[in-house]
């Protein structure tokens, strides 16, 4: 008996160390990659870098201005089509849908979150980019749009069901209509979360590249207007990042900087929108 | 208090609400309810006294609730919730398919056992919810007198008329069920259903219901449903008792005045449940 118990509590001492250990590992990774980001990136940053175009291929100087405007554009026309596609939705996922297509729905979902992010700029530029014959920040948002509209959806999904049934029924019982109650009340009630989730999809899709390879493309011209190519920060990190030339390998480690920083600022604001949320 | 003359007043545009053409008369025909192939309510009939306060007693499981549920339409909107016989309101099926459930609940209110203030609304918001919502009408000013009269009639209005803008979530657990009473009389019923009002405050805040459903049932019908027979015994003109059948489904057993079912019942079941022999 006593040496069953003794067993037994030693399993438990093992197993939450062993937790323990994963989680420093985890943790210290995360740690490495923001440090070391933030302290080679830090070193190369200034004013140049951030109000600068970008110079020649050889020359010394110039900043990536126009990645940072493209990379906000990009970002903008992406939840400008992802937020209500994806809202709408999480809607029909958490109320209007039948359970059975719900779940249909919620597996689709699930499935597009999962897509390598090339495949879906590599789609874009089957129907988008070849049609309109041009590479183009437009085709650009629409590849950030279909990575985001999966994020919105399930994450809006999640908030809209944490307001309770009560709280739908007594809107009922008052006599108003389903789509009045959604507007008025649960939306409301859920906001916190739905926003959280807008804020986590533009955090995903700020850094991603392979989908710009194929539609916004970069441009060395500037910002043209949004039927043209344009830059992005992680577009013109990768560029420079393999570039032979010390001076473009430092900007693009400026770049990383500024783009971690960007979605920890982000992530910030995401934990201090949810810090009093209602349900 | 707020008499009938006054009401008219502050709502020209529905002069004749409640208080002539329309009285409220609620009857049960033949009412059996489902939640998928579960019966839950057999074949119930039974005459709502108008400007009264009814009770439906009986112990837990036996379809109270869903029998009170089934009175303003909120049972179809149970999981597989389903519905046959008749509810006529001032001779008008509820039930027919000409009818729309929306416009019933707007003349049958109900509040629910636990309190449920909108959280993310005002005091002043969570009584006008149900004309803002509904876009009854919305001038201004006549919102605002609309609100004092229903936080008036519900006795809660001294307690709040100073902080109005504060959330509804903030009051106390009486003070949350007495202002979801007057945002149900805010969008001027004829009948209020409450199903077990009570079940989650404290004595004192139970007895400041009960007040305030006596002098309700001067101007409206109300039914009640409660576990509590004291409180069925205290409040109550009319009382319904329902219990369990062979068939594992609700049933009324004996409905009569009050004083009669807690005096001289006249079925034995209703007798050993009242003598607490059982439940």
């Amino acid at each position: 008996m006593a040496n069953f118990l003794t067993r037994r509590r030693w399993t438990n001492r093992l197993m939450i160390g062993l937790s323990g250990v994963a989680a420093l590992i985890g943790m210290t990774l995360l740690a490495l990659i923001l440090g070391y980001t933030l302290v080679h990136g830090l070193s190369y940053i200034n004013v140049d870098f951030l109000t600068n175009a970008s110079k020649s291929v050889g020359e010394v100087g110039g900043g990536m201005r126009n990645e940072i405007i493209g990379t906000l554009i990009l970002v903008g026309l992406a939840s400008v089509i992802a937020i209500p596609v994806g809202l709408m939705t999480g809607l029909f996922l958490a109320d209007f849908g039948s359970p059975n297509m719900a779940s249909a729905f919620r597996f689709v979902a699930d499935v597009l979150s999962g897509v390598p992010s090339i495949v879906v700029g590599v789609f874009t530029f089957a129907i988008v980019v070849k049609p309109m014959h041009s590479f183009s920040a437009f085709s650009g948002g629409i590849a950030l749009a279909i990575i985001m509209i999966p994020i919105i959806a399930r994450t809006a999904e999640e908030a809209l069901r944490l307001v309770p049934v009560s709280q739908r029924e007594a809107a009922l019982a008052l006599g108003i209509t389903r789509w009045r109650s959604v507007l008025g009340v649960i939306i409301p009630g859920a906001l916190t979360g739905i926003v959280t989730g807008i804020m986590l999809g533009v955090a995903r899709i700020a850094g991603e590249t392979a989908p710009l390879l194929f539609t916004a493309l970069g441009s060395n011209f500037g910002v043209q207007g949004i039927f043209k190519p344009i830059g992005a920060l992680p577009l013109q990190i990768y560029h420079f990042a393999l570039s032979p030339f010390k001076d473009q390998q430092q900007q693009a480690w400026a770049g990383a900087f500024l783009l971690v920083v960007l979605v920890l600022l982000v992530s910030l604001i995401v934990r201090w929108l949810s810090r009093g949320k209602k349900y | 208090m707020v008499v009938a003359d006054d009401i008219r007043k502050l709502s020209p545009d529905k002069p004749n609400m409640s208080y002539s053409a329309q009285i409220g008369a609620l009857e049960v025909e033949n009412l059996s309810a489902w939640y998928g192939k579960t019966l839950a309510v057999n074949n119930v009939s039974m005459r709502i006294k108008t400007k009264a306060i009814t009770a439906i007693i009986g112990p837990s499981g036996c379809g109270k609730s869903t029998l009170i549920r089934c009175l303003n339409r909120m049972h179809e909107n149970s999981n597989n919730g389903r519905v046959s016989g008749s509810v006529k309101l001032d001779g008008t099926d509820i039930y027919d398919p000409s009818i729309d459930p929306v416009a019933i609940r707007r003349r049958i209110g109900m509040v629910f056992q636990k309190p449920t203030p909108f959280p993310t609304m005002s005091i002043f918001d969570n009584v006008a919810s149900g004309i803002r919502l509904t876009r009854l009408w919305s001038r201004r000013n006549q919102l605002a007198e609309v609100v004092e009269k229903s936080l008036r009639h519900a006795a809660l209005w001294d307690e709040v008329k100073d902080k109005l803008d504060r959330s509804g979530a903030s009051l106390s657990g009486g003070q949350q069920q007495r202002l979801c009473i007057a945002r149900a009389l805010a969008v001027e019923p004829e009948i209020i259903l409450l199903d077990e009002p009570c079940s989650a405050l404290d004595p004192i805040a139970t007895l400041k219901i009960e007040d305030l459903m006596k002098i309700l049932a001067v101007d409206y019908t109300i039914v009640i449903v409660t576990h509590n027979m004291q409180q069925a015994a205290r409040v109550s003109d009319m009382a319904a008792f329902m219990m369990i059948d062979d068939k594992c489904a609700g049933t009324l057993v004996e409905y009569d005045e009050t004083s009669r079912i807690f005096t001289n019942p006249r079925d034995k079941r209703t007798e050993d449940y009242i003598t607490g022999r059982f439940g």
